[in-house]
């Protein structure tokens, strides 16, 4: 077990430091690139907790595919299934796999990007 | 940062600015040329560093003159693999374009090698506004914003009328297009189903190849520079080449270039209002579901483009922090091309 604070916590400082300290004692040019070290150390701290839908995620692969093996090697027999036209949107699940994991990405990489902020809001007034 | 890193990262710098230093020499042998009395350039700034081109800011003055002027220019050392076309040939399509009456920068000068600024031409220093984010929320804009959509169509229509002969132009049709992505795909890029899914699709629903057109193939938010009433230059022709006239639609349309704007085109139109402003400015009829296709396809290949700057990431050729967050917008391309492909309006 590793010790107190967190991977999470100590990031946070990290990006609140470039926000509130660099960004603003930089030149204009290095205050832009700290604001996008503090945008990319987001993405990090995202990342981090993506465990539980890459879970989801592995667990809808093992089941479209029948068959258990890592991540990336399972998605990559989903692109050659997709490829090879054994599978595609009609296939059961397929449809949700892609458009769940795709969502899942861009909540870890573009949270902002307008059309995936939609496509969330509608979800939760759906929902 | 390794003591090589940092050592690498030194030697640049002094190469940058001793590089820079001769393009403000060789600019201020130019300067009579470039403006009637000018002696001398000033405020010489780089407003970007692409892959392929920069672009350089400068005023000639002197001897009674000031004329805000525009360097594009091949960098000394060009990253391999940049699809564009030479300099010339995107100073002479400028040139073309104006003749029609479609709004460009003049051309001021090509420079030669006896110019000793490297390759590339100077152009006018447009007034307005080319950040997406800027034209689509600020008040000012408002007309601008109202009127793009019909403005978009009948500068398209100018544009594919230009006569591009002689200029060594590559053609491009559907297919070939198409499959120029999956090469790419699988040359730089990592297993995406959703591209898989895609790149069956649009071979499935591809348009036939018709008769092709001068098309400008990056025309969109970024590229077109905005007064508050109206587009005043379109930028950037470095992609130009023959081909389907509708892939311009699509790329002007296609999510990512909407910047959190409301409507198709530009992120500030219909795309009925651009096809109705197109056909009375005698363009050809537009088929919609061509259109369409388009904007599937220019999903696809800003897909393929972002995965090919992680490969400049695999290979240790760019180590900048925008690049690596950048590299991870693929997944954004996959969320427009996966709504398109089940029917959602996202």
């Amino acid at each position: 077990m590793q010790d107190f604070p967190k991977p999470d916590a100590v990031l946070g400082a990290v990006i609140d430091w470039l926000r509130d300290v660099a960004v603003p004692n930089l030149p204009p040019h290095a205050a832009f690139e700290a604001k996008v070290a503090a945008n990319a150390l987001g993405l990090v701290a995202r990342a981090l907790d993506a465990g539980p839908a890459e879970t989801a995620e592995h667990a809808r692969l093992t089941a479209l595919l029948g068959r258990d093996g890592g991540i990336e090697d399972l998605t990559a027999a989903l692109s050659e299934r997709i490829r090879s036209g054994e599978i595609d949107l009609a296939t059961p699940g397929l449809a949700d796999h892609l458009w769940t994991t795709t969502l899942d990405k861009l909540a870890v990489d573009q949270p902002k990007f307008a059309p995936y902020r939609r496509v969330r809001t509608a979800e939760t007034q759906e929902g | 940062m390794t003591v090589a890193a940092h050592d690498q990262d030194q030697a640049e710098a002094r190469s940058r600015a001793a590089d820079e230093a001769a393009l403000a020499a060789a600019l201020t042998r130019l300067a009579p040329r470039l403006a009637p009395g000018a002696t001398e350039i000033e405020d010489l700034t780089r407003l970007s560093g692409g892959a392929s081109q920069e672009t350089w800011a400068f005023r000639a003055t002197g001897g009674g003159a000031d004329r805000p002027l525009i360097l594009r220019r091949r960098p000394p050392a060009a990253r391999p693999g940049a699809a564009g076309v030479p300099l010339a040939t995107e100073a002479a399509l400028i040139e073309r374009a104006a003749a029609l009456g479609a709004p460009v920068p003049g051309v001021a000068h090509l420079l030669t090698p006896e110019d000793g600024a490297g390759e590339g031409f100077v152009m006018d220093r447009v007034p307005g506004e080319t950040l997406p984010a800027r034209i689509l929320r600020k008040p000012d804009f408002a007309e601008a914003r109202a009127g793009f959509a019909a403005e978009a169509g009948s500068i398209l229509a100018a544009i594919h009328r230009i006569d591009g002969s002689g200029l060594g132009l590559d053609t491009r049709t559907p297919e070939s297009s198409l499959a120029m992505l999956a090469e790419r795909h699988a040359k730089y890029g990592q297993a995406r189903p959703v591209f898989d899914l895609a790149f069956r699709h649009l071979a499935a629903t591809a348009p036939e190849a018709r008769a092709p057109k001068l098309v400008h193939g990056d025309f969109r938010m970024g590229n077109i520079l905005f007064g508050p009433d109206r587009v005043r230059a379109v930028l950037d022709w470095e992609l130009a080449h023959w081909g389907d006239p509708m892939s311009d639609f699509g790329w002007v349309c296609m999510g990512s270039w909407r910047f959190g704007g409301e409507g198709p085109v530009g992120g500030c139109g219909a795309r009925e209002d651009m096809w109705a402003a197109y056909e009375a400015a005698g363009g050809e009829t537009v088929n919609p579901k061509t259109a369409r296709w388009w904007e599937t396809f220019g999903a696809l290949h800003w897909g393929v483009i972002i995965e090919s700057m992680g490969a400049w990431i695999r290979a240790g050729a760019d180590r900048s922090v925008e690049r690596h967050v950048i590299a991870r917008r693929a997944s954004e391309t996959e969320l427009l091309i996966i709504a398109d492909l089940t029917g959602r309006e996202i």
